[in-house]
């Protein structure tokens, strides 16, 4: 019997714990003697205020959906990628390499390359880890957090000594060209007589991260693979007794996992930067953990959670810009996020189970 | 060819860099072994770090510092215990939290009591762990070979180093000689049997994650009351994760720890004193130097050379049977 009804375990948990993460920061902001309920307007004037801050929050959630998207394939097979960040990062790397390599004639077909590529990139950043895991056991947690570092350690070197321009002392490629710039959504949308930022970044990556929203929950909910891939994440003997073979699941949702990180990629190195620098993923892979997490591993719920953590990120820069409240706060919160809906998720759960228990017995 | 004398500075800086390794990865050892997993190693020590020289810097007593690191650490600490022991949490999950709340905290609270860009104020003074001259240092030094090892690499480092190296052969008799250590491993490898034994489950898990925010604690004082002088953001700069590495190349075992750790130690200093380094005729980038602690975990792990095999409970929380 299940203890509460499905809608509290996919609503209300991760509203109650974003109620208390955010009273939380509450308290941080008032103890460093800024007004919290100024501080929550002046976030919603600058990341939703106008097109321009628009612009920026869909930016973010974009790098968010990827990521956390990522995070979310990867945990319905039972594991914790948290290698996003380095997947990421190999992901600019291939798309760099295809927009400075390849001589294309439109914009478009560069993005299915450029796509494929930092697809082709991230997946394969996340295959050794992934094959270490099932074929020799090494916990795969460890090994992403390995790889992370390598992938930094890998991108140095190749921007220091490889794709570094000739004469330059910035450790970046040089800037793609003109043909493969990606409309922004000011571009996009003139066409239709809606107007929209020209200086904001968020561009046509954004409906590339909506679409591998649908397609993800096409693959988990509606494809044998899916099936077999959740199977395995909720019960390994029982999916092997099945006949589902443990390696090909790892190595497939792991492979599915680092292809979305590093497709994140076509959105801040193609879409925003349009060159290749040091530590352009900025963190994103690890906020997808967040996300995941908030977004209760479902698709939607990871494009809704996507939102959420880019109206914080752009908030928090508008914070930063007009108050003495760091940007770190927004770490704050996603450290806050991350410890209520997964590590202390049970002490959510537990009160609200036995509240529900009552109100039922009550009822019978 | 490098001569006597830039080997020495270079094992000097070893045993320097060194040390914060190896108080985090016996502070992972204990933990570990106790079998809750801790990635939050990094969080805790640059919890620390701001701590010890915020109040180092306020008070100018550096003991203060260290208490005051150790007692941030512990917090942290409780705040693991509490998510994967007592409400049954993720242990990963819960470490990448308490990095992430670090990382954020620290900065934050810095601009707020300093306005100096998250930074704490240069210690000075009493403010830091000053070097101590082994007896006869500077009498020997003229001895040849002999003396400069003794003058150069044993002595003058400062007192939290010395305790590092003296912790290794403490851990070592804590866990293999003492009652403690037999319970902390075997709740680490069969938890219901320590249960079954009478043994509090909770109680030695518990024991084990402060000793873990203790060690991380002075940790993090080393780093920004010692080895520099003062706190800068992310000053930890990934070296917890490089002691998670050391703590599995030594597959949980404190004296192997020690010397993952000086040989990570080791890479550390040669990349800081060479950049590129030229094998006659190849060139080791220094970005090989950066990524090598990683490399090598990842094949230890991978059961190459010598199988890493963690403690047999780690990471389940541990349910008493009803």
């Amino acid at each position: 019997m299940e203890k509460m009804p499905k809608w509290a375990d996919v609503i209300l948990i991760p509203v109650i714990s974003l109620i208390l993460a955010a009273a939380l920061s509450a308290l941080v902001i008032l103890a460093i003697g800024e007004d919290p309920i100024a501080a929550v307007k002046l976030m919603v004037s600058g990341a939703l205020g106008s097109t321009y801050g628009w612009g920026y929050t869909l930016y973010y959630a974009t790098n968010f959906m990827f990521t956390g998207l990522a995070v979310a394939v990867a945990a319905h097979a039972g594991l914790f990628n948290i290698g996003g960040e380095g997947q990421a990062m190999l992901g600019g790397l291939g798309v760099a390499l295809i927009c400075l390599l390849i001589p294309w004639p439109h914009w478009s077909l560069a993005l299915i390359f450029a796509a494929l590529g930092a697809g082709l990139f991230g997946a394969a950043w996340a295959l050794i880890p992934a094959y270490l895991q099932a074929k020799r056991g090494s916990h795969i947690v460890i090994t992403t957090i390995m790889f992370n570092f390598i992938a930094a350690a890998v991108l140095n070197y190749v921007l220091v000594n490889v794709l570094r321009p000739k004469g330059s002392m910035d450790p970046a490629s040089a800037r793609f060209p003109e043909a493969v710039h990606l409309p922004n959504l000011h571009e996009l949308l003139a066409p239709i007589g809606i107007s929209f930022s020209k200086a904001a970044p968020a561009n046509v990556s954004l409906l590339v991260a909506i679409g591998a929203c649908v397609v993800i929950w096409a693959l988990i909910w509606r494809t044998s693979l899916g099936y077999e891939i959740r199977a395995f994440g909720k019960s390994e003997p029982a999916a092997r007794y099945a006949g589902i073979s443990s390696v090909k699941i790892i190595v497939v949702a792991m492979l599915i996992s680092g292809a979305l990180a590093g497709m994140m990629a076509t959105n801040n190195v193609m879409g925003e930067a349009e060159r290749l620098v040091l530590n352009s993923t900025e963190g994103a892979g690890f906020i997808g953990i967040a996300v995941a997490l908030m977004g209760r591993n479902h698709p939607f719920g990871v494009f809704l959670a996507a939102l959420l953590f880019g109206f914080l990120y752009q908030g928090g820069a508008e914070l930063a810009l007009w108050t003495k409240i760091p940007r770190e706060l927004i770490v704050v919160i996603q450290a806050l996020v991350i410890l209520f809906t997964g590590a202390l998720d049970n002490m959510v759960r537990m009160p609200l189970e036995k509240i529900f228990l009552a109100l039922r017995k009550g009822k019978a | 060819m490098m001569d006597f004398l830039t080997l020495i500075q270079v094992l000097d800086s070893t045993v320097r860099l060194a040390t914060p390794l190896l108080l985090a990865c016996l502070a992972g050892l204990y933990s570990e072994r106790a079998g809750i997993f801790d990635i939050g190693l990094e969080g805790k020590m640059l919890m620390a770090a701001f701590f010890s020289a915020a109040v180092a810097a306020v008070t100018g007593s550096v003991w203060l510092g260290l208490l005051a690191g150790i007692a941030s650490s512990l917090a942290l600490s409780g705040l693991h215990g509490l998510a994967s022991i007592t409400f049954r949490g993720n242990q990963l999950i819960s470490g990448v939290a308490i990095n992430f709340l670090a990382a954020g905290l620290t900065v934050l609270i810095a601009q707020d009591w300093f306005q100096q860009g998250g930074r704490t104020p240069s210690l000075m003074g009493g403010g830091r762990f000053n070097a101590i001259t082994l007896p006869f240092a500077d009498s020997l030094a003229e001895v040849p070979a002999l003396g400069p090892i003794y003058s150069e690499l044993l002595s003058g480092h400062s007192i939290l180093v010395y305790f590092a190296f003296l912790a290794v052969p403490a851990t070592w008799w804590i866990l293999y000689r003492t009652r403690f250590g037999l319970r902390l491993r075997a709740v680490g490898e069969n938890p219901a049997a320590v249960d079954t034994a009478g043994v509090s489950v909770v109680g030695l898990r518990y024991a084990a994650v402060a000793i873990c925010g203790l060690l991380c604690g002075i940790a993090g004082a080393y780093l920004a009351t010692a080895l520099q002088a003062g706190f800068v953001k992310d000053m930890t700069a990934g070296r917890g994760f490089i002691a998670l590495a050391a703590l599995i190349f030594a597959k949980w075992r404190p004296w192997q720890a020690m010397w993952a750790c000086l040989l990570f130690g080791l890479l550390q200093a040669v990349a800081l004193r060479f950049q590129n380094i030229d094998l006659g005729g190849v060139v080791i980038p220094v970005q090989v130097m950066d990524a090598l602690p990683y490399i090598l975990t990842v094949v230890i792990l991978a059961g190459f050379v010598g199988k890493a095999i963690p403690p047999r409970a780690g990471g389940d929380p541990y349910v008493k049977e009803r």
